[in-house]
């Protein structure tokens, strides 16, 4: 099955895309900000990421940009949490090569979906 | 599928709390003048961090008003709005506000979301202010959220229309950009979304596709003309290219209906450098793109370093966060208490007296484990004082505006451990002294200059350790306590007379005595009537003590002293009677055998001794506890002198047992309260033995004086002050 890193720094979050993934019967690995979530990355390759923007250490955007410069992440899916006031969040992150974005708050059934249609 | 999100509230709750806290300390340390980007960062994440996860557990008071909390932060953190004090100040309030919130949902209470109201008019007054920027962010958000809403709206319009609508072909032609594989974007997954849609027909426009030599297989050359039969409308089908289509070309139009050239013709002048398509079979895109080369990464993954571990966060009340150090140690612990106790089991087993020495090492070894194992159980419980010592950078903020004090508050031994319920109760007692030394001991600024001090004055908090127990001083460079005053007051109220001399330490120690208050205003920061007595007795009730220094004109110094711990207690074991009680070592100032010559009857029948030149009253233990002692004579008895607050009273004993580290069991959970009496243990023998609650005891056999005389010991208020 699928492997799905969950990055965000708030726990109620991480644990509730986490709950919801594991749920639907995927691996997820968590992760509390960028810099874990990159070294995370590197000593295990996962089919997708979904990060939260705004965190501690190392931000969303960051990461997104650190990932794509690793052969293994070039084309692995990234997924940003963000909110509906955020409009150049998504731009910046588009740049810096996200792959989409799921707008918060969102329901465990719209994560379902949303994953479903990027992992197939 | 569907989750219970309740189950994560309390994470939820436990995070927001400590980011309130985060948004609070970080508020206290900004300057307005030079601002730390990484201070307001961190106070912008904890309000983003609020606010989306209160609005996916579906707190919407508490979302709707951390949104604008974070729109005015993050204007500030762009740099687009200046931060003022009255920003500070405003914020400040919104925190208090949202913990009150949140303590209400926490305790599933209904919100009163009155004040936070108030707060979010002021914040849109701002934001809608002067500066337009702020403005259009502001109505751009706003817009954002509309158009969410209205997407949600026809969204749910066209579910509905699904079964009525008829089916439409629609032509889509999608040229994504380049770059579309390099975002993790797969135009198979948007074709798979479009095939559950409807009937789908594709065909690839191999027009940009280079030679082979010069073809990067990371890129995306195609393009694709797709017809799709199916009942849902426009929306739908843009919803599937939402993440792509500001990098992309997309038209989608109803097929055999009006084709816009115009966008035609656009598209085909953007493929002006298109090549004629060599004749390369594509059966799919998917194979277009080559696996990328993998070099040698893993390497680098072995080598990184593993994010910081999440410790669990529990809730307070019922549970303790404890570092794995602390875990480890006792760990290590019990590991050789066992190899203690199998080496112990096997001397047992084929013993004769030419072990002795072994056994008699072993069972020190016993103890030495068991004192180890029992301090490491009892650090368990030990929490930096931090946790109190926090709360107090905000008080001293707000206090020193209202009062126009100018302040400067320093911490010092934050991390100075203390057992967790001491901590709890002595926050109480700390923030009335902060209080105090801000409102009655610090002059204002115009003051303090004609004093010839600097302007601003200084509070210290320090904490530490001091032969087994903690320490806590409050100090202050104020005024310092005015003797005259104080000696006034007492007399006024009644608890001295006017011809008693005291010395400076006694007169400083009025201060402690019940309804003591020097503020010529009582005003709103202190002053209401809940005293110095009270703080003194709550610090009482830990087993511990409170002593004032002060010079007049240089300042105060108020020292708390309190044990390391309310579990453990070392005591001294006395004998009334049959009984063995034990006193708290702490209290006792020393143990002799009274000189008879020294004891006088005073009138109301209470008997006094005279220690050095003070006169100490006696309390019988056998008559507070209707024993039959081994003697009523006090000749042939030991006085055992025990220091409360700052009067000391003797207790008549029958005999001195030894001294040890006791145990408390407490009486309130196993029996019922039982006056004069704090807790009891279990002696080396198996017998319970009952402590004794010194404080306590003093007042009743005030009391019972009182009641068999119906006489009104002066002295007997003192005492148990």
């Amino acid at each position: 099955m699928a492997k799905i890193m969950a990055v965000d720094d708030s726990a109620s979050m991480r644990q509730m895309v986490s709950f919801t993934l594991q749920g639907a019967g995927y691996e997820v690995v968590e992760a509390s900000d960028g810099q874990e979530a990159f070294n995370k990355a590197q000593q295990g390759q996962v089919d997708l990421v979904i990060s939260d923007v705004n965190m501690p250490v190392m931000d969303g955007i960051s990461l997104i940009k650190n990932l794509r410069a690793l052969p293994d992440y070039k084309f692995t899916p990234i997924l940003m949490l963000t909110t509906e006031s955020a409009a150049d969040k998504k731009s910046e992150g588009k740049a810096a090569g996200a792959t989409g974005w799921i707008v918060k708050p969102f329901n465990p059934d719209q994560l379902l979906n949303t994953i479903k249609k990027v992992l197939g | 599928m569907s989750i219970d999100l309740s189950q994560f509230h309390q994470v939820f709750f436990e995070e927001s709390f400590e980011g309130l806290q985060t948004m609070e300390s970080s508020l206290l340390d900004i300057d307005c003048e030079n601002l730390d980007s990484e201070t307001i960062n961190c106070i912008f994440r904890a309000a983003h961090s609020i606010k989306g996860s209160s609005s996916t557990f579906g707190f919407t008071e508490v979302a709707e008003f951390t949104h604008v909390l974070e729109t005015l932060l993050d204007q500030v953190r762009e740099g687009s709005r200046q931060l003022s004090q009255d920003h500070i100040e405003l914020l400040l309030q919104s925190v208090d506000c949202l913990n009150g919130m949140l303590t209400a949902l926490q305790s599933e209470q209904p919100v009163d979301t009155q004040q936070s109201k108030q707060l979010i008019e002021q914040f849109n007054c701002i934001l809608n202010g002067s500066e337009p920027e702020a403005a259009a962010s502001e109505s751009a958000s706003a817009k954002a959220v509309e158009e969410t809403a209205q997407s949600k709206e026809v969204a749910s319009e066209a579910a509905s229309s699904i079964s009525n609508g008829d089916i439409t072909t629609w032509q889509i032609t999608f040229i994504p950009d380049v770059n579309l594989l390099r975002t993790g974007n797969e135009p198979l997954r948007m074709f798979r979304e479009l095939a559950e849609l409807g009937e789908l027909t594709v065909t690839a426009k191999l027009d940009n596709l280079p030679d082979l030599p010069a073809l990067n297989p990371e890129e995306c050359y195609l393009g694709w003309e797709m017809y799709l039969d199916t009942r849902e409308d426009k929306q739908k089908i843009e919803e599937v290219f939402e993440w792509v289509v500001d990098e992309s070309e997309l038209h989608i139009s109803v097929a055999g209906g009006l084709f816009d050239f115009e966008e035609d013709a656009g598209a085909a002048e953007s493929l002006e450098s298109a090549q004629p398509s060599p004749v390369v079979e594509v059966e799919t895109p998917a194979e277009v793109v080559v696996k990328p080369e993998k070099p040698a990464v893993a390497a680098k993954a072995a080598e990184a370093t593993l994010g910081p571990k999440e410790t669990a966060k529990t809730s307070e009340s019922t549970s303790i966060r404890v570092s794995i150090e602390k875990i480890d140690s006792l760990v290590n612990l019990v590991g050789e208490l066992v190899i203690t106790q199998s080496m112990l089991g096997q001397l047992g087993t084929e013993f004769d007296l030419s072990k002795l020495a072994n056994l008699q090492e072993g069972l020190a070894q016993l103890e030495h484990n068991t004192r180890e194992l029992q301090e490491s159980v009892m650090r368990i419980r030990m929490l930096p004082i931090s946790f109190t010592f926090s709360r107090f950078p905000r008080m001293v903020r707000d206090l020193s505006r209202q009062l126009g004090k100018k302040i400067e508050l320093k911490l010092s031994g934050e991390q100075t451990e203390l057992d967790k319920t001491v901590m709890e109760k002595i926050g109480d007692p700390l923030v009335h002294l902060v209080r105090n030394a801000l409102d009655h001991g610090l002059e204002t600024p115009e003051d303090r200059i004609a004093a010839g001090k600097p302007e601003t004055g200084t509070i210290t908090l320090n904490a530490f350790h001091q032969s087994g127990n903690i320490m806590i001083e409050i100090i202050d460079d104020g005024r310092g306590l005015n003797k005259e005053k104080i000696l006034q007051k007492a007399i006024q109220n009644g608890v001295i007379i006017e011809q008693e001399q005291l010395s400076d330490e006694q007169v400083q120690d009025l201060i402690f005595q019940p309804g003591f208050s020097t503020a010529e205003q009582v005003t709103d920061v202190s002053g209401r009537g809940v005293g110095m007595d009270v703080v003194r007795r709550n610090i009482q009730e830990l087993n511990g003590g409170i002593e004032v220094k002060s010079v007049e004109g240089e300042g105060s110094t108020f020292t708390i002293r309190l044990p390391l711990t309310l579990a453990i207690l070392d005591g001294q074991l006395i004998q009334v009677g049959d009984q063995t009680y034990i006193v708290p070592l702490v209290s006792i100032v020393e143990s002799l055998q009274p000189d008879m010559n020294l004891i006088n009857h005073v009138a109301g029948g209470c008997d006094v001794f005279r220690l050095r030149d003070e006169y100490i009253p006696i309390i019988k233990l056998w008559e507070v506890f209707g024993e039959e002692p081994r003697s009523r004579e006090l000749s042939e008895s030991l006085l055992v002198v025990v220091e409360v607050g700052s009067a000391k009273v003797a207790i008549v004993v029958d005999e001195l047992l030894g001294q040890q580290q006791v145990v408390i069991k407490s009486m309130e959970t196993n029996y019922k309260k039982v006056e004069g009496i704090s807790g009891a243990t279990i002696l080396g023998d198996g017998t319970v033995s009952l402590i004794l609650d010194v404080t306590d005891l003093v007042q009743m056999a005030g009391d019972q004086q009182n009641s068999k005389n119906g006489l009104k010991l002066v002295s007997s208020k003192t005492w148990a002050a």
